[in-house]
């Protein structure tokens, strides 16, 4: 059990998607203006990491085993399908979800921190519910990130900023500040 | 895409500066920060990312005719997926060490949205020729950022250029570059140092196009 806690912690907090590993970066720069955005962003995405994960324990349990070298192609296609199929799920099963989600869903196959998640539950030989706990932790870290910046962003509107420094160098300044603080996490676990 | 027809000399030289992915785009960040922390894992990097993109430009080029609409998308991503499938082995047959500094990130060229862009936007609508040119000078403007990255982040942070010490024994490394926050910070500032040039090149225009006196002059 202590083993699957820290897995998620490290996957939040120590070893954050988003500040400390780089992976889903588009949605980080772009869709974190707002708060509110940025909360179902983030729940969309935690969403979909958990079914990616799942899918990747399967893909390499029952078929990978004897074609290594299909790996990314095989994870890249079971992703994007798997956005599509759960996009028409929660479009049939709760309309309202949808209109919250809609948008987001099908940008998140595009998004670097899934395939990312596949590929290191695969290079760390996690089991299942190994998996299942870096999933949850990776998508609520990137959802912490993505609220913290988000937040940031709305006070900064407000702030008078250099006119050279406004919109991505201003943006990667402050990602930078995070990731910082998120340094503060790296001892945690070694001792 | 612009409609107008663009020279051979425009294809290649577009992607280098002028329309640079990384640095004007912002596309494919998640490469060009997260395994810049050292010049020898950016060249790594670089090749990898140029060789997937000239070889599915290549190809998304020559098979165009056969791609139906709908699925292009798809096609487009597998036929990524295999080159960088090709460039993750030729990599860990080559270059062990390096292929294991940049761990899962060799996997994550198939995400990388500059080269998807590229094809979409370019190689699936222009003869094999030209998408090679595109491609050519699209890898050659990431792997420009890729080294300006590398550089700033391995001299500041380490001390070293491609493994040699270039200050003295004295100087004391900024370790925050070559970790996560010195990706962000360098980038952000790469990006103020090319505002601030572009505002000066702007102001100066200005000064050389209404040198003192002429705007009365030419009311009168």
């Amino acid at each position: 059990m202590g083993d699957l806690v820290w897995i998620f912690t490290s996957a939040m907090l120590v070893n954050n998607f988003t500040l400390t590993l780089f992976l889903g970066l588009c949605p980080f720069m772009g869709v974190s203006a707002r708060v509110s955005t940025a909360l179902r962003l983030g729940a969309a995405d935690t969403f979909v990491l958990v079914l990616a994960s799942l899918a990747a324990w399967f893909l390499n349990t029952f078929i990978l085993e004897h074609a290594p070298y299909l790996r990314l192609i095989s994870f890249i296609i079971v992703i994007a399908s798997l956005v599509q199929i759960v996009e028409m799920v929660i479009k049939k099963v709760s309309p309202a979800l949808f209109r919250e989600l809609g948008i987001y869903l099908p940008l998140i196959t595009t998004n670097c921190a899934i395939l990312g998640l596949a590929i290191f539950q695969t290079n760390r030989g996690y089991g299942l519910a190994q998996g299942l706990f870096f999933a949850v932790g990776a998508g609520a870290g990137l959802t912490l990130a993505l609220v913290l910046m988000a937040s940031i962003r709305e006070t900064t509107e407000l702030a008078s900023v250099p006119a050279l420094a406004k919109g991505m160098a201003l943006v990667l300044i402050i990602a930078g500040s995070l990731s910082l603080a998120f340094m503060g996490f790296a001892g945690l676990g070694a001792g | 895409m612009t409609r107008q027809a663009t020279t051979p000399n425009q294809d290649l030289l577009r992607g280098i500066w002028r329309e640079n992915p990384v640095l004007i785009q912002l596309l494919g960040l998640c490469p060009a920060l997260a395994v810049t922390n050292s010049v020898a894992n950016s060249v790594a990097m670089s090749a990898a990312t140029m060789f997937v993109l000239l070889g599915s430009s290549f190809l998304v080029s020559l098979l165009k005719r056969f791609v139906p609409g709908e699925v292009r998308i798809s096609t487009y991503v597998l036929i990524i997926a295999t080159f960088v499938t090709l460039a993750d082995m030729t990599l860990e047959a080559l270059v062990p060490t390096i292929h294991k500094a940049l761990g899962a990130f060799v996997g994550l060229i198939v995400v990388n949205c500059i080269i998807l862009a590229r094809q979409e936007a370019f190689a699936s609508r222009r003869p094999v020729g030209r998408a090679m040119l595109d491609a050519l000078g699209t890898g050659a403007g990431f792997t420009i950022a890729m080294l300006m990255m590398g550089t700033i982040r391995e001299v500041l942070g380490n001390g070293t250029l491609l493994g040699y010490q270039v200050f003295g024994a004295a100087f004391e490394p900024w370790v925050v570059f070559a970790l996560p926050p010195g990706g962000f910070l360098t980038l952000g500032f790469i990006l103020l140092f090319l505002s601030w040039i572009q505002r000066r090149r702007a102001e100066q225009a200005r000064v050389r196009e209404w040198p003192e006196g002429v705007g009365e002059r030419r009311a009168a």
